[in-house]
């Protein structure tokens, strides 16, 4: 038993953060940090820029750009990249549907696909979520009919985060209207500049637009589209959710939010004192850390013991860090509006242009609220945290 | 990076595990419990037989050269069967004491006593007024020639009913709660002027009040530097701490078990209670808290070595939060999960609370240490 690192892993850390805090612009670094919604050019650039060091897509294939890292080399790039407020890659290209093609996709499909993909040439957005399909997901609705070398395809799906940037996007549809539910869903890319593909933003409660309705009026999508066996989607829908669950406690993001915590913290006055001299400000804060640590630990234990389970298979335990690492990101969004004070009262409205009017109170007030209103979303989407419950009821206590 | 335990360190668990499964089922703690000092001599002995009384010692010295992580191991087990010997008075404080504040000429004399079982510990630091500082000292300690002599009282001293010899903390200098000042004295228990009251505490252990009226030690009798002993009780503590988290495992872990069983096994309304999702999520919670608090235990392990004070504080009063708030939430769900069983003598479960209920009583509570983390400035940058 050893906590500490190789050389080499120390080594590796050290050329990941160098990496991260030269090669990306400030200017979008600066933006995550202060939680302000980086535009569609932001993110493309930041991937573009990983992409060309070979470090958007580690985790796949080596054929198609993968790295072979280790867990702890895999850990230790998620940890930089969250330090230096690195916006991650596309999620939805890079850890869902990236992988399922990679692994199910045909030749044809992975040659069309993957190197777009990873260079975020095609940018993709999730459709699984319908209006009547949340945490039942298989109950979905959304159908594609066979015709000819095409699938008609009718429905709605819902929560399409950033559906208005993406050029395509995965969908499950169900292509067996007879079968038990989870048996007749299929994997289909879409192109969103089909004909009778309608999208409409939902605004959130922090005032952002990220996520979206996709309407599907008689949509026509090429068989070829079709990844995998037909019916055979929620097996792959399965894969998709199981993948990557180690990067979701954002064990760095949290780090750094506590780091701007205690910098604001320095500069909001009570009376004389600075906000963070005050002793019940500062063990609200240290309590937190403790959870932190801990649950950066339990993600080193579920990176160690991901070497001896076999390649792909989720471990169970990966729900613990859902859990813990949504209600810690979330408890941060809280202590950040807590040092703000008055000063998050003040809406202003989120612009890709900015504002040229002086803010009200001081430059970091006016996201913090919105900051804390949108990340109530974490412990709701990627499976809720009562859904990571159930599995960890189920796979873990047998119950 | 590794958690795994290397051979040697599997054999160790396997052994311990394995007698603690054996000699520690619930039954026999309760005929160890009526034994006149409370405990089995004769697993003492036993415990002798395996080596684990002189593990955390050096081999030069006549112990088996473990470490940390040994001692968690060991600890770990304890938790789980809720052992009443007083190894952590005699091997985990005493041996600290020892390891980190004896001369060479005086460990060569204890260790090998303490390694056979025939010598017994305990650390009397704390007195009426002090609750959880270890600086907060009213006990004197007066040159008289060749030895010191002491007065005063100190309380609570785990296992001080059964000691061979008591490390008692007393002042030579300076103001009540001055950090410099005090020294730490080896006191012989049938040295003349000792008088110690033992009582049951409210986890089946046993604790002393002890008072000592013009008490001689002899001046090589003393542990650490006398007048600046508190680097040593610094040190000493947070090796305590680390090891009452190891043990908070077993406890919370065993605790956590019988509850998903029982919840498997309970019917009620025609089908067992864990098919019932608002029991399921509330033994998930449970579970959720057991592993961070494992972590934080490894990471106090792993801590408790550091050289630098602070660092070693910091890290050891995270970890004495962690394992307080789960140690609290995990045993406070097992008996509410229990229902009505769990709140009978006769039933195993509540022991668990209860023990982990004193652990967080000991050397600073989570209230406590969070105070202290907070301080120190946290734990990231």
């Amino acid at each position: 038993m050893d906590l500490s690192f190789t050389p080499e892993e120390r080594a590796f850390r050290e050329e990941a953060r160098r990496f991260f805090r030269t090669e990306i612009p400030q200017a979008i670094r600066d933006k995550v940090a202060e939680g302000r919604h980086l535009s569609r050019e932001d993110i493309v650039t930041s991937q573009r820029i990983m992409n060309g060091r070979g470090w958007a897509v580690p985790h796949w294939p080596r054929e198609w750009g993968g790295q072979d890292w280790s867990p702890i080399q895999t850990y230790f790039y998620q940890d930089e990249m969250q330090l230096a407020s690195v916006p991650s890659p596309l999620p939805f290209n890079v850890s869902m549907v990236g992988p399922v093609i990679a692994t199910f996709g045909n030749e044809a499909q992975k040659r069309a696909f993957l190197p777009k993909i990873a260079n975020l040439d095609i940018w993709f957005c999730q459709g699984f979520s319908e209006p009547g399909s949340g945490s039942d997901l298989a109950s979905l609705r959304t159908t594609a009919k066979r015709d000819g070398d095409e699938y008609i395809v009718n429905g709605q799906k819902t929560w399409t985060t950033l559906a208005q940037y993406a050029d395509w996007i995965f969908c499950l549809v169900r292509t067996d209207m007879a079968a038990k539910k989870q048996e007749g869903i299929s994997f289909l890319l879409i192109d969103m500049k089909s004909p009778g593909i309608t999208v409409r933003p939902i605004q959130t409660i922090d005032g952002g637009r990220e996520v979206n309705e996709v309407f599907f009026d008689e949509v026509r999508v090429p068989v070829s589209n079709l990844v995998g066996q037909e019916n055979k989607g929620w097996d792959y829908a399965k894969f998709l959710l199981g993948n990557e669950r180690t990067g979701i406690a954002r064990v760095g993001t949290s780090k750094e939010r506590i780091r701007r915590i205690k910098q604001l913290a320095a500069l909001e006055f009570v009376g004389d004192m600075p906000l963070i001299e005050d002793a019940r400000f500062r063990e609200k804060l240290a309590a937190v850390e403790v959870e932190l640590k801990a649950l950066e630990l339990t993600q080193l234990r579920v990176v160690a013991n991901e070497r001896k389970l076999a390649k792909g298979k989720p471990d169970p335990a990966s729900s613990i860090l859902k859990i813990k690492g949504s209600e810690i990101q979330q408890a941060t969004t809280e202590l950040l509006m807590d040092v703000v004070g008055p000063y998050v009262t003040a809406y202003r409205e989120e612009r890709e242009e900015g504002w040229n009017e002086p803010p009200v109170g001081p430059d970091y007030a006016a996201t913090a609220a919105p900051t804390y209103f949108n990340w109530r979303k974490i412990s709701i989407y990627g499976g809720s945290n009562e859904i990571q419950r159930n599995i960890i009821a189920k796979a873990i206590l047998g119950l | 990076m590794d958690f795994d335990l290397n051979d040697e360190q599997r054999l160790l668990k396997d052994s311990v595990d394995k007698l603690i499964a054996t000699e520690y089922e619930f039954e026999r703690r309760k005929r160890y419990a009526a034994e006149p000092d409370g405990w089995s001599r004769a697993l003492w002995a036993k415990y002798a037989e395996l080596g684990l009384l002189g593990l955390p010692f050096a081999e030069a010295d006549g112990g088996f050269g473990g470490g940390p992580v040994e001692t968690m191991i060991v600890l770990e087990s304890f938790g789980r069967g809720l052992v009443l010997e007083p190894y952590f008075a005699t091997v985990v404080l005493g041996g600290a004491l020892v390891r980190h504040g004896a001369s060479a000429a005086q460990r060569a004399t204890l260790v090998p006593r303490i390694a056979d079982g025939s010598l017994l510990l305990a650390f009397a630091w704390m007195e009426r007024q002090s609750r959880y500082n270890p600086a907060d000292v009213k006990t004197t300690a007066r040159r008289d020639g060749g030895a010191w002599i002491l007065n005063g009282e100190k309380s609570l001293v785990l296992h001080g009913d059964v000691a061979d010899k008591i490390a008692v903390t007393a002042r030579l200098s300076g103001n009540q709660r001055d950090r410099a000042g005090i020294g730490v004295f080896l006191v012989d228990a049938s040295a003349p002027g000792v008088q110690r009251r033992g009582y049951p505490t409210q986890d089946g252990l046993r604790s002393a009040e002890i008072t000592l009226v013009d008490v001689r030690v002899d001046a090589a009798d003393t542990l650490g530097e006398p007048g600046d002993a508190m680097t040593l009780v610094d040190r000493v503590t947070d090796e305590a701490i680390a090891g009452l988290c190891a043990e908070s495992i077993g406890v919370m872990s065993a605790m956590h078990e019988i509850t998903v069983e029982y919840l498997k096994t309970r019917q009620q309304f025609g089908r067992p209670i864990g098919t019932f999702q608002a029991l399921q999520h509330r033994a998930v919670d449970m579970f959720v808290a057991l592993e961070q608090a494992r972590s934080m235990a490894i990471f106090a392990t792993m801590m408790a070595g550091e050289a630098d004070p602070t660092e070693r504080r910091r890290a050891i009063a995270a970890a004495k939060v962690q394992v307080g708030r789960s140690g609290r939430k995990v045993g406070e769900e097992a008996i509410q999960l229990h229902g009505g069983i769990g709140m009978t003598m006769e039933y195993k479960v509540g022991h668990y609370f209860k023990r982990m209920t004193m652990i967080d009583r000991r050397f600073g509570d989570a209230d406590l240490h969070l105070a202290t983390l907070a301080r120190l400035g946290g734990l990231f940058g």
